[in-house]
């Protein structure tokens, strides 16, 4: 297998921003995305905050050449894939092996509410065109053909660690020599269908989410999709500049103790970030800043944190919940984050983890609360951990 | 890929009496009228917790009691990775949710459908019985779904650390589905499962079903078959692109058509989508043996599981059950390979050898 996969490009579009420059001055200026509902009709848009991407169907439809009809799933993914391999600027790339291997977790679901209504009423009713992209896949494809990928599609869903796992299946794909470049990442839009699941899980923050924060009471759901383009070191000489960063590390590994909750001690956790660190060869302490899972929820965040406590010493790497920005985007979190760690080497920062007033009485050290700018960042450790128990790790390293 | 990939067990819920059956897994053909073939569930009793049974769907219970029943066979307790494939998911617990979100206007919902609805629902499942933490993934790609969880599990054989993977795919048939999927005009609009292949009408017959298999690296003499290789392609742009595609994978691993003891087509009955196996058998595959296995499980994106599985236990029994017809003869089957396309776009190719 060869030696290392490299990120070329980066894509992203969430609540903060509809692209990776909008999403750095968002971060940097402290914005976070939460609101009010706009383009979902929901029975909660007065009770729940949501971090959604101020743009309406119509607007995506111009950003992503895709007809107003096509999911808000699927028009996110496209716009924020378009960016990354544009930043990528292949010049040959149809000379290469492509493939693009996304994630999301409820895939066209946005408009197969609208066609369930009508059906539910009369099964011969509702419109076709609003169920016929259901299938998680079914996005993908989309998006895969209007970019001409052709070698390799395909699509993961494990819950809030999908995108992560859409990377490190795609970074495989490269160290086997079976393709090039690889657009990986994910996309979620917000539904009805997922706002009252995690509503009925009574894990939905009614204020803007707190992660890391003692008193946290919840997480806010939130939409977008990120991607980064994935190449292998043998085609290094056909960069016209030069790559981001490395992915040096990656692990998945599942929880096996519920559903939906992680277990107090996050074995699952603990055993994708130890993993992720023995697949790049780097120690703890060599980390220079953690994305967190973070989603604001209690569960989580005292899971997380326990098993960062278990594997890191003090001092503790920077870290910080990027979701105090974006909303949990579910399927799209890993893709998004792993834009955010790349940003994060390339230009020397740390975000922010917002709202967080009083740390967390269990543990030993405490989220960066301001933007750090002139970092020495050098390794990037982000995590992904989702329903099922799926959790997965990556690590991104400076060149 | 260096290492040789072999398949230790295999198990198979499906429209046949292919669970948990002794030597001969199929000895005849169970027939179906009308536009669909749904699952002969064995009972589960003797392989779930009562409490635990009451809560999963179909889905869950055919996919956790396939893996499980592979476990068994195997006698491995513990796998070192769990890899599922679903082209819909928990369309149940989905429909369920959903109904109700519509129904009670967004109130007095409760999360039981809603936690079962996830995509890795049956992955998480499997991992929670066993108490597996090792390396877990579903992947949801129509037509890929099941191919692209063979492909991650063949890779994860030739990385370090992993001996025994297991993998397989889960899709469900319900009302509310197969209302939709009908209205798109997939299905004939009644056939029987026997007169399905040669019936050269538009549509085929919905089926369903939930196979796994325990793949490992390991050679002994417990295993079944090898799986040497499998193959991908996405959108052909035709007949002869598919041709030239095959002939490229049996070339690229020396093989000679002629030591192909018997082609498995996914012929479904749709004349829209037959035409394709008509040309390979004219062509590439004109003196090879050759049958088809849908009229056995029913058209669905994750039915080359079940193939696969047939493969499998033809193999295993040395023998090709007669209802395969075709002139198909017993113990010289050494060498099966499998060629399916969904609805055209989504085409794979499953090379299985006696060890």
């Amino acid at each position: 297998m060869s030696a290392s996969v490299l990120i070329a490009g980066v894509g992203v579009i969430s609540a903060i921003g509809k692209n990776v420059a909008e999403s750095l001055d968002a971060l940097e200026s402290g914005k976070a995305g939460m609101g009010q509902m706009h383009f979902i009709d929901s029975a909660l848009s007065d009770k729940l905050p949501v971090a959604e991407v101020n743009l309406n169907n119509k607007q995506l439809s111009v950003l992503s050449g895709l007809s107003p009809q096509i999911s808000r799933t699927t028009q996110l993914s496209m716009i924020a894939a378009k960016e990354a391999l544009a930043d990528a600027a292949i010049e040959n790339f149809d000379e290469l092996r492509t493939g693009f291997i996304s994630a999301n977790s409820v895939g066209g679901m946005d408009r197969t509410e609208n066609f369930f209504s009508d059906f539910l009423r009369d099964p011969s009713k509702g419109r076709l065109r609003d169920v016929v992209h259901h299938e998680c896949g079914s996005a993908s494809e989309l998006v895969a053909d209007d970019l001409g990928i052709r070698n390799y599609v395909t699509t993961i869903s494990t819950a809030c660690s999908s995108s992560a796992n859409a990377i490190f299946f795609g970074a495989r794909l490269i160290k086997h020599n079976m393709l090039d470049l690889v657009i990986a990442g994910g996309t979620d839009a917000l539904t009805k269908f997922t706002l009252n699941g995690f509503n009925t899980l009574m894990i939905l923050d009614q204020e803007f989410c707190k992660p890391f924060d003692e008193n946290r009471k919840g997480l806010n759901l939130g939409e977008g999709a990120g991607y980064v383009v994935l190449v292998s070191d043998r085609i290094l000489s056909s960069l016209k500049k030069d790559p981001y960063c490395s992915l040096s590390g990656y692990y998945n590994a599942n929880d096996a103790f519920h559903q939906t909750a992680s277990s107090p001690g996050g074995t699952g956790s603990l055993m994708a970030m130890r993993g992720a660190l023995a697949e790049s060869g780097l120690s703890a302490t060599d980390i220079s800043y953690i994305n967190l899972h973070g989603t604001g929820t209690h569960n989580n965040d005292i899971s997380e944190g326990t098993a960062i406590k278990e594997l890191f010493s003090s001092p503790y790497p920077k870290m910080s919940s990027t979701k105090s920005f974006t909303g949990h985007t579910l399927g799209a979190s890993g893709g998004i984050e792993a834009v955010f760690s790349v940003l994060s080497i390339r230009h020397g920062i740390v975000y922010p983890n917002l709202r967080l007033t009083t740390p967390m009485k269990e543990l030993p050290f405490i989220p960066e609360t301001k933007f750090l700018k002139n970092q020495t960042i050098n390794h990037v450790l982000s995590n992904s951990f989702g329903f099922g128990g799926n959790c997965s790790s990556l690590i991104f390293s400076k060149l | 890929m260096n290492k040789k990939v072999y398949i230790r067990s295999a198990s198979s819920i499906s429209p046949q009496n292919s669970f948990g059956t002794g030597k001969m897994s199929l000895n005849e053909i169970v027939e179906y009228s009308g536009d669909k073939l749904t699952c002969i569930e064995p009972d589960y009793s003797t392989l779930f917790d009562p409490k635990l049974l009451r809560r999963m769907s179909r889905i869950i219970k055919m996919g956790s009691a396939t893996a499980i029943d592979c476990l068994r066979q195997s006698n491995i307790t513990m796998p070192d990775a769990i890899i599922t494939g679903t082209a819909y998911g928990c369309l149940e617990d989905t429909s369920i949710f959903l109904t109700k979100l519509i129904e009670n206007k967004e109130e007095m919902l409760t999360p039981t459908a809603f936690i079962q609805s996830t995509h890795n629902t049956v992955g998480a499942q499997i991992a929670l019985i066993l108490k597996c933490h090792q390396y877990n993934n579903t992947f949801v790609h129509r037509g890929f779904s099941f191919e692209s969880a063979v492909l991650d599990a063949m890779l994860l054989l030739n990385e370090s650390g992993k001996t025994n993977v297991l993998a397989g795919a889960a899709d469900e048939i319900t009302t509310n589905s197969h209302t939709i999927l009908s209205r798109f005009g997939l299905y004939k609009r009644s056939s029987a499962n026997v007169k399905l292949l040669g019936s050269n009408s538009k549509g085929t017959m919905a089926g369903e079903g939930a196979s796994f298999f325990l793949l490992t690296n390991e050679t002994s003499t417990e295993n079944i078959a090898q799986l040497t290789a499998m193959a991908t392609f996405y959108k052909p742009t035709g007949p002869e692109e598919i041709e030239k595609n095959i002939a490229y994978f049996l070339q690229d691993l020396s093989i000679k058509t002629n030591s192909i003891d018997l082609v498995i087509f996914g012929r479904n009955g749709d004349n829209r989508e037959d035409d394709i196996y008509d040309h390979l058998e004219k062509t590439i595959f004109k003196d090879r043996r050759k049958t088809s296995y849908k009229h056995l499980c029913g058209e669905y994106p994750t039915s080359t599981a079940f193939a696969l599985w047939l493969a499998t236990d033809i193999i295993k029994n040395k023998s090709v059950p007669a209802f395969l017809g075709n002139g198909v003869h017993a113990d010289t089957t050494k060498q099966v390979l499998i060629y399916n396309h969904y609805q055209n776009s989504h085409h794979s190719l499953f090379l299985v050898s006696a060890c």
